[in-house]
């Protein structure tokens, strides 16, 4: 037998299939279909972790999701390990290792168990008020020690070695909750033809027919039925069945989060298969079957290991087969525990007596529990209970007063009521209503295209709730154009209807009282903290949340909500509807990151983007730096060479001799139609009609704010066609820009739009030598400087393959850019190479590139602008047309403000040290002495050292920069002040002969 | 995830095909150079953020590429129109109640804070 616990004859599971587990290092036996939880009751094992702020002992309080308790830390091996897993829903396997959390240095002996005693200083709220001072030792003192005694289990170090998949799904009726109402309304959707999912959580369906055992449906044994049907289901080509399948988020428009999981029950998974799979659900109608969670009573230690849920130990003794006690006690206000009783009794359990806090209890239990001599002590109260790691006696008074008396048991069942799981409805934004007479919040308007049937709507009795549900989903399927199939109809029968339930702090745990009366068993929220929270002035359900952490721990108060509210709503002297309930949010219950991240990690995290000559790149030595998506070679260090030296070198040979560098990322458009030059008018400040065919012009666009959005060179190919280059990072926005402004604002413009950033490989030849390696290559193209003077474009081949060839520079040296078919790119990039390698250039990155512009004074957009600086700003006042009456940005231009004096504006930088160069971001004053905070007058916006100049040079953008030249400002930087001199921008070749030569 | 139905594609899409572009209905001054700051404030700057319906612009960026406009409730996400770019605003007084312009603050339904 695999556990004393075990009862022969009892339960669903098969005594010959076993599987052995540890639980903190002890082995136990278990059998197939156990949850941890399960098998451990079923080896007499109730202690199984500590609570989260007072360390007390605690028990498995449930057997299913909502357990607050019974958190446990579960390994597969070292990688494969999941803190904070529920011991109630997690399947048992053979090897699994089991940990118990938040105890050290054992679970038996915690020293954190002082916490317990020295409760009265922990009050709700105690950490606001407590830790105020000194300001420092928050965090260096305070919060590292609370944080490691008060916890959960301990994330893992290891990477997570296995896969997660993702799928999306349509369907007709997604059907939530496969217990008596979902099956139903599965069968009833599924026989008019319409394409279903029904899915749910636990590994087998049938929901409450797990404990219920006096259900039949259509004769048989309501369990046995659940199982035909899903069968049945399962076997129809419309219909998909997923168990082990959590509804965990409703969002728009019908769209429904699952997760399934795939292999955390199985002892050796195949590794192809994937650990959980996300199914993200479209569907055209929602069906919520979620049924309804008991909630527990709330009276004086309520809280020790061997108390739980009277549902609970139901599912442990008639799925399970495992006895919770030898000796146990009811304690309810609602009849459904006394089935609890009939059914231990059975099995032949001593029941030492059932507490009901009502003093009328539904006649038909009643009348059940006299006939199986049971004691019933009606109009009762358990208002204490004794023993350390298990309950051992209850303390029982009548009701209003009267002498106690105390009653040895091993286990106390306890039963306030059933909470309808209105959490996916409420997450679809329905309203929930209450309902005084049942004193239930249920769905009341929807918002979306779903319904709600059985426990889950607060639909009382088997019959009902199976009539609703076929009704249910033959409309919803119907709503959904099908309507096929005949009427399913199913008879239920149970042996009793279910009355009473109540919300709040039981008898002895009352307003003057000061009993641990826990609520919240998660995160040790007690009746008087709720109490508390209000004399403290919280009036709003969501201030006494979050005050007394009621319900945010990670079980979300699927057992506590309603007690903290009924609670609250007492102590405000108002009623519970207009105290509100807090909203539900999404998961249901917690999802593990590797099922949202998914497929989402590694090379796959984000698209990394390459080059067509990205290998010859990384062939010769490159280091890449990442520019969006973007990898660009940054430099190309030589055997020994720092960073500083290689691009020191690269400067040099560039302006000496000649360099290639890959621009293929910039962004390039190719704008097209007769209305394309009147359409570039519009969308940059320069003047694009008076360019002639064959001829480029660098281009400002503006945001309508008038502020600088991006820069390139455009080329004109054609009258009717140019090719706009962007910079690499704003080539998507630039393109989106243009769009926004051809598709809604200029639709009467003939022209067309296209992204060609990838389709061309861009090669820049820059340099002295820079036509002399280009040369023999070129056909068609006279490429002398009196044919192909700066700023051209010419068509015609390269190397046999057709060219853009741009006469163009971002260095201030004569240079070309090749264009060619991307596919072209690397077999062109070789063959210039090899003449450019002969001739002793050199290739260079974007480091070298963007020291060479900044010596010739070239911006980038996004480094030296930041969205609030203007052409004018930029020292760009001449590519602002004065002619025109409109383009983008125009008016924005005027605004007040941009017109102002003393904006900042962009200048040179020189440091009286040369040798220093700047930090780029660095804040720069006119005078160092003045008293802190210093009047900022700007920031440092590109810094490098210039080995072509023998000195560091600067950009900064300036309050009134440009009437500030030969100025000296300084710029403090913790170890010392750096005097800079501003200069003009152009620090290299001011007449511009290199450029034009 | 919202559904959205795009009037060119004539179907509905994934909003991950989609993306949002602000508010609808907001023409660019043909004379822009020339209109005040107030009026300038007034179009690029001044929106309604209303509670309840909505016209704004969606471009289906990832299928046909182009702009349309659609009528939303901001409380519930459920379209009530999507229309094609430079068609008027349909009327939906009849499906749709009057828009509160002001939006709903923490002191507006709670009072300030005692």
């Amino acid at each position: 037998m695999s556990g004393a616990n075990r009862i022969a004859g009892q339960g669903r599971l098969t005594p010959a299939r076993t599987a052995r587990f540890t639980f903190d290092g002890k082995s136990y036996e278990a059998l197939e279909g156990d949850t941890v939880a399960s098998a451990l009751l079923a080896n007499g094992v109730h202690l199984v972790g500590r609570s989260f702020k007072y360390h007390r002992p605690r028990g498995i309080v449930s057997a299913g999701p909502e357990e607050p308790n019974a958190l446990i830390d579960v390994a597969r091996d070292t990688a494969r390990r999941q803190p904070n897993v529920r011991a109630t829903v997690q399947e048992v396997f053979d090897g699994m290792k089991v940990t118990s959390q938040n105890r050290w240095p054992s679970l038996t002996f915690d020293v954190g168990g002082l916490n317990n005693l020295m409760s009265p200083f922990f009050a709700a709220g105690f950490y606001y008020k407590t830790f105020m001072w000194p300001k420092a030792a928050w965090e260096k003192v305070y919060e590292p020690v609370i944080r490691r005694a008060a916890g959960l289990g301990t994330a893992p170090t290891e990477e997570d070695p296995d896969h997660y998949a993702n799928r999306y799904a349509t369907c007709d009726v997604l059907v939530v909750g496969a217990g008596v109402a979902g099956l139903s309304a599965a069968l009833s959707a599924a026989a008019t033809g319409a394409r279903v999912i029904l899915c749910d959580e636990q590994p087998e369906v049938g929901g409450a027919l797990h404990y219920d055992r006096s259900v039949t449906v259509d004769g048989k044994e309501g369990f046995v039925w659940a199982q035909e049907a899903a069968a049945r289901l399962a076997a129809m080509d419309n219909v998909t069945v997923l168990s082990r399948t959590t509804a965990f988020g409703y969002y728009n428009h019908n769209f429904v989060g699952l997760v399934e999981r795939v292999t955390d029950h199985v002892a050796r998974p195949d590794r192809k298969a994937p650990r959980e799979r996300l199914w993200q659900v479209r569907a055209k109608r929602v069906i919520l079957a979620t049924g309804a969670i008991e909630r527990h009573m709330v009276f004086g230690n309520n809280d020790r290991p061997g108390i739980m849920l009277a549902s609970a130990a139901r599912t442990y003794l008639n799925h399970f087969g495992v006895a919770v006690g030898k000796k146990v006690a009811i304690y309810t206000a609602n009849d459904s525990a006394y089935e609890a009783a009939f059914d231990l009794k059975r099995a032949g359990v001593q029941i030492a007596a059932i507490v009901d806090s009502r003093g009328k209890p539904g006649d038909a239990v009643l009348n059940e529990a006299r006939s199986h001599g049971i004691e019933v002590l009606t109009g009762h109260s358990v208002v204490d209970t004794k023993g350390h790691r298990r309950v051992s006696a209850i303390t029982v008074v009548r009701n209003g007063g009267g002498g106690k008396r105390s009653i040895t048991v091993d286990a106390l069942l306890t039963s306030a009521g059933w909470t309808p799981s209105v959490h996916l409805f409420s997450q679809s934004r329905g309203k929930v209503a209450y309902n005084a007479e049942t004193g239930q919040f249920l769905p009341g308007t929807y918002a979306q295209d779903c319904l709600s049937v059985g426990a889950c709507n607060g639909t009382i009795g088997l019959q009902a709730t199976i009539e609703e549900a076929l009704a249910a989903g033959e409309l919803m399927a119907r709503a959904t154009g099908n309507d096929g199939g005949e009427k399913v109809e199913l008879r239920g029968e149970n042996a009793f209807e279910w009355t009473g339930g109540m919300a709040g702090a039981a008898e002895g745990a009352g307003a003057d009282t000061n009993v641990k009366a826990f609520i919240d068993f998660q995160n040790d929220v007690c009746a008087k903290d709720i109490r508390l929270a209000v004399r403290e002035g919280m009036h709003s359900i969501e201030h006494i949340k979050r005050f007394t952490t009621n319900g945010m721990a990670t079980d979300q108060g699927k057992l506590s909500n309603l007690h903290g509210l009924a609670i609250a709503a007492e102590t405000l002297g108002r009623e519970i509807p207009k105290v509100g309930l807090t909203t539900f949010r999404a998961p249901y219950t917690p999802v593990t990151f590797g099922t949202i991240i998914n497929h989402s990690r590694g090379d796959l995290f984000d698209p990394a983007r390459k080059t067509p000559m990205h290998a010859w790149e990384a062939a010769h030595g490159a280091i890449f730096e990442d520019v969006g998506n973007w990898k660009r070679a940054w430099y190309y260090p030589r055997a020994g060479e720092t960073m500083q030296e290689a691009v020191d070198r690269e400067c040099r040979t560039v302006r000496e001799v000649a360099g290639l560098f890959d621009a293929s990322t910039l962004g390039k458009i190719e704008v097209v139609g007769p209305d394309a030059a009147e359409f570039l008018n519009l969308m940059y400040t320069n003047a694009w009609d008076t360019l002639k065919p064959g001829r480029c012009r660098y281009g400002i666009m503006l945001r309508e704010d008038g502020f600088v959005y991006d820069d390139g060179v455009v080329g004109r190919i054609a009258e009717d066609r140019f090719h706009v280059t962007t910079t690499t990072g704003g080539a998507p926005r630039v393109m989106n820009h243009m769009e926004d402004y051809l598709q809604t604002e200029f639709p009467h413009l003939k022209v067309w739009l296209t992204s060609t950033t990838e389709q061309w490989a861009v090669i820049a030849v820059q340099g002295p030598k820079a036509r002399e390696i280009i040369a023999p290559l070129v056909e068609g193209i006279d490429i002398s400087n009196e044919a192909f003077p700066h700023m051209s474009v010419r068509e015609g081949k390269i190397c046999g393959v057709p060219t853009r060839l741009f006469r163009m520079s971002f260095t201030g040296e004569a240079g070309f850019e090749v264009n060619v078919p991307a596919d072209y790119g690397q077999a062109v990039w070789e063959a210039i190479w090899a003449r450019a390698e002969a001739l002793g250039a050199c290739a260079y990155g974007t480091e070298t590139m963007h020291v060479l512009r900044a010596e010739k004074g070239y911006i980038i957009v996004g480094q030296d602008t930041d969205g609030t600086v203007t052409p004018f700003d930029a020292g760009l006042a001449w590519a602002v047309s004065k002619k025109k009456t409109d383009f983008v940005g125009i008016r924005g231009l005027k605004r007040p403000d941009l017109v102002k004096e003393g904006r900042k504006q962009l200048v040179g930088l020189r440091t009286k040290d040369p040798k220093l160069v700047l930090e780029e971001g660095a804040q720069i004053v006119a005078d160092p002495n003045q008293p802190v905070p210093m009047k900022m007058l700007g920031h440092v916006t590109s810094a490098y050292w210039s080995e072509n100049c023998g000195h560091s040079i600067a950009f900064a953008l300036v309050e009134g920069g440009h009437s500030r030249t030969g100025q000296t400002l300084y710029v403090p930087m913790p170890d010392r002040t750096v005097a800079v001199e501003v200069t003009d921008m152009v620090f290299i070749d001011k007449e511009g002969v290199r450029l034009n030569g | 995830m919202l559904l959205i139905y795009c009037p060119y594609c004539e179907e509905e899409r994934s909003e991950l095909e989609f993306r949002h572009g602000g508010d609808a209905h907001i023409a660019r001054p043909t004379n822009i150079a020339d209109i005040t700051d107030e009026e300038f404030a007034e179009f690029f700057f001044l929106r309604d953020n209303p509670k309840g319906l909505i016209f704004e612009r969606w471009r289906h960026i990832h299928g046909c590429g182009r702009f349309f406009n659609a009528a939303r409730d901001t409380v519930s996400d459920k379209f009530y129109a999507s229309y094609k770019a430079g068609e008027p605003k349909p009327d939906l007084s009849a499906v749709h109640p009057a828009t509160e312009k002001t939006v709903e603050t923490y002191e507006a339904t709670e009072g300030t804070a005692k």
